[in-house]
């Protein structure tokens, strides 16, 4: 099977409380795979510990490889990203410094990070115009791309996004899912978390649907999007 | 206008311990209170190596890196790398060893004034990064008032480790430089502007390390997001590694210059941490500027005192404390509140 990352049976407490009880979820090389659920159902307890930020139970294998004892560094130096619910930005160090440190994992290759700069700035300009400026400062649009941008420069094999839309204007939010089709495109896997539903399933080639810590429904993306207990929680309604 | 001068100069190398202290709260949170005893450390061996005595310090030196490697190879051994014992060995065995190895052979020799620094510098530098890893790394998470009770315990037990390697004995070593500049009818000895020489490099070289190196950045990083830091790939403790490193460059550097100066003993360097940190304090602590021209403030002030009254000299730095608190605690409560939420 060519999946690059599988996860068997996770489970993720927070103390005695199981936040995740036992999720299996796949996803091949190349493709978008969406987890979406209402708030609290442990999309982001189970992103953290698929990350190495929280400790789990049961197996997560990665490009081959179990996990297990792995730390998040040695994770992201595997090309395994997060950009984490919170985003985690520098805040008092300018836009540009983020991104150079969001190259971290590819310091010792100049090309790549020159590459990474070009291809940032391109996809978003406006954080081209606001290079100089504190992370702190942006806006918070502003700052979901700055978030992005800074896990993109460390040229990911596997792109966990957690609520990339969150709180944004709906211009912004198509944006950012053209980016993030965009970027399947170039050979990036995506494990995408969303509250966006349907944009998610649109764009996505296989869906999980979780809800308090299990997987309750899972199938192709576009015939969940047709799936009527889908359409009725989480597409608010028909169409 | 001597007193002024006393003041800038003592102030200078209570600057660069205060930027020392603030640079290793600032990446790991931990209050280094034994980061004072470096600078006695420094000052008495090099005063040892021009007297061609062995320096205590080397066998602190090897102490410090025997028990680092053994909470290192432990670690190892339980998350199961053992693969990684090699590098551990070269790390935090052999690394240390070879200052050590170097000032062992060197001390019946008439060498040149250069290399005694330099190697006394060398040895002084592994301490601070050894002593993160046995005593600081392991608790890295813990509260900042956790780090403080170790790192005051720290401080402890190398009081009485450092009294069996130096013995009680104070010492001094000889001036860098004899020389003497009238400017004016000002007369400057060589040794003062050095000293403030020292401090306005170091200010300078640490701006340019923070503002434009990649690992001066990620030190940053890791200072404001630990976890925006791991998740691009920085390991904190390799960031904590560093900034110990450096403020164990600084300590050194302030032993070698405040050494001629004042007779240090093995326990002298508390007092002269506590005043950077108050200096840092004033500063706010989480501000490099802040801390240097709190730094030089103390200086200043102790120096005043000194000449009115000698005996009170110590007592007014610290009842100088309080006031500054109250008053920073008045203009900006909140931010200070806000910054403790962050940590
Ligand atoms: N640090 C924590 N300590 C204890 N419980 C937590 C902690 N973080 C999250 N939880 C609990 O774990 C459950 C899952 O939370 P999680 O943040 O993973 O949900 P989510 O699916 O990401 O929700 P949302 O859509 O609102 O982001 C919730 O019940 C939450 O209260
Ligand atoms: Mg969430």
């Amino acid at each position: 099977m060519s999946a690059l990352l599988e996860a068997r049976d996770v489970h993720v407490a927070y103390g005695r409380v199981e936040a995740v009880r036992g999720v299996s979820l796949s996803l091949p090389a190349g493709q978008i795979v969406t987890v979406i659920g209402p708030n609290g159902a442990g999309k982001t307890t189970l992103l953290a510990a698929l990350a190495g930020l929280l400790p789990s139970r049961g197996q997560v294998i990665y490009d081959g490889r179990d996990l297990a004892g792995t730390d998040v560094e040695d994770r992201v130096e595997a090309g395994l990203c997060l950009v984490p619910e919170s985003r985690e930005l520098f805040a008092d160090m300018s836009v540009e410094d983020n991104l150079l440190l969001g190259g971290w994992r590819m310091r010792r290759d100049k090309a790549a990070i020159a590459s990474g700069f070009a291809e940032v700035y391109e996809r978003f300009p406006r954080l081209a115009e606001r290079r100089r400026q504190l992370a702190g400062t942006l806006s918070g649009g502003e700052r979901q791309m700055l978030a992005l941008g800074r896990a993109l420069m460390g040229k990911p094999r596997l792109l966990m996004l957690d609520e990339p839309s969150l709180g944004l204007a709906p211009l912004i939010v198509r944006e950012i899912f053209h980016t993030i089709a965009d970027l399947r495109g170039t050979g990036v896997s995506i494990l995408l978390v969303e509250q966006n539903a349907r944009a998610a399933l649109e764009s996505a080639d296989y869906g999980y649907v979780l809800e308090t810590g299990e997987i309750t429904l899972s199938g192709p993306a576009d015939e969940l999007l047709h799936d009527p207990r889908v359409a009725a929680t989480y597409l608010g309604g028909h169409t | 206008m001597l007193l002024a001068q006393d003041g800038i100069a003592t102030g200078a190398i209570y600057a660069l311990v205060a930027l020392g202290i603030v640079l290793v709260f600032l990446v790991t949170r931990v209050i280094f209170v034994p980061f004072g005893d470096l600078v006695a450390y420094a000052s008495l061996s090099l005063a040892a190596l021009e007297e061609n005595r062995r320096p205590g310090l080397i066998w602190l030196v090897l102490l410090l890196a025997g028990l680092a490697f053994l909470t290192e190879a432990l670690t190892l051994l339980r998350a199961g790398h053992a693969r990684l014992l090699p590098r551990a060995v070269l790390l935090y065995l052999l690394l240390p060893a070879l200052p050590c190895a170097v000032a062992y052979v060197i001390t019946p020799m008439d060498v040149p004034d250069l290399l005694r620094i330099v190697v006394t510098l060398a040895l002084v530098l592994p301490t601070a990064p050894l002593l993160y890893r046995i005593a600081f790394r392991p608790i890295a998470d813990a509260p900042v008032l956790v780090l403080l009770i170790v790192a005051v315990v720290v401080h402890f037990a190398m009081t009485g480790i450092a009294l069996l390697c130096f013995g009680p004995e104070g010492a001094r070593p000889r001036p860098l430089t004899g020389a003497i500049f009238e400017i004016g009818d000002i007369i400057v000895s060589g040794q003062t502007l050095l000293m403030l020489g020292a401090a306005v490099a170091a200010s300078i070289g640490l701006l340019v390390f923070f503002a434009r190196t990649l690992t001066g950045r990620a030190l940053r990083a890791t200072a404001i997001n630990r976890v925006g830091a791991r998740i691009v790939g920085i390991r904190p403790g390799e960031a904590g590694t560093t900034a110990f490193l450096l403020a164990a460059l600084l300590a050194g550097l302030s032993g070698l210059l405040i050494g001629p100066v004042t007779t240090l003993v093995y326990d002298s360097g508390f007092v002269i941490g506590l005043k950077s940190f108050v200096g840092a304090i004033i500063g706010g602590l989480v501000s490099y500027p802040g801390a240097a021209l709190g730094a030089v403030a103390i200086g200043l002030l102790e120096s005043f005192t000194a000449f009115y009254d000698s005996a009170f000299k110590e007592v007014v730095v610290f009842a100088g404390l309080v006031p500054v608190l109250i008053i920073r605690s008045l203009l900006q409560g909140q931010a200070v509140e806000d910054a403790e939420e962050e940590l």
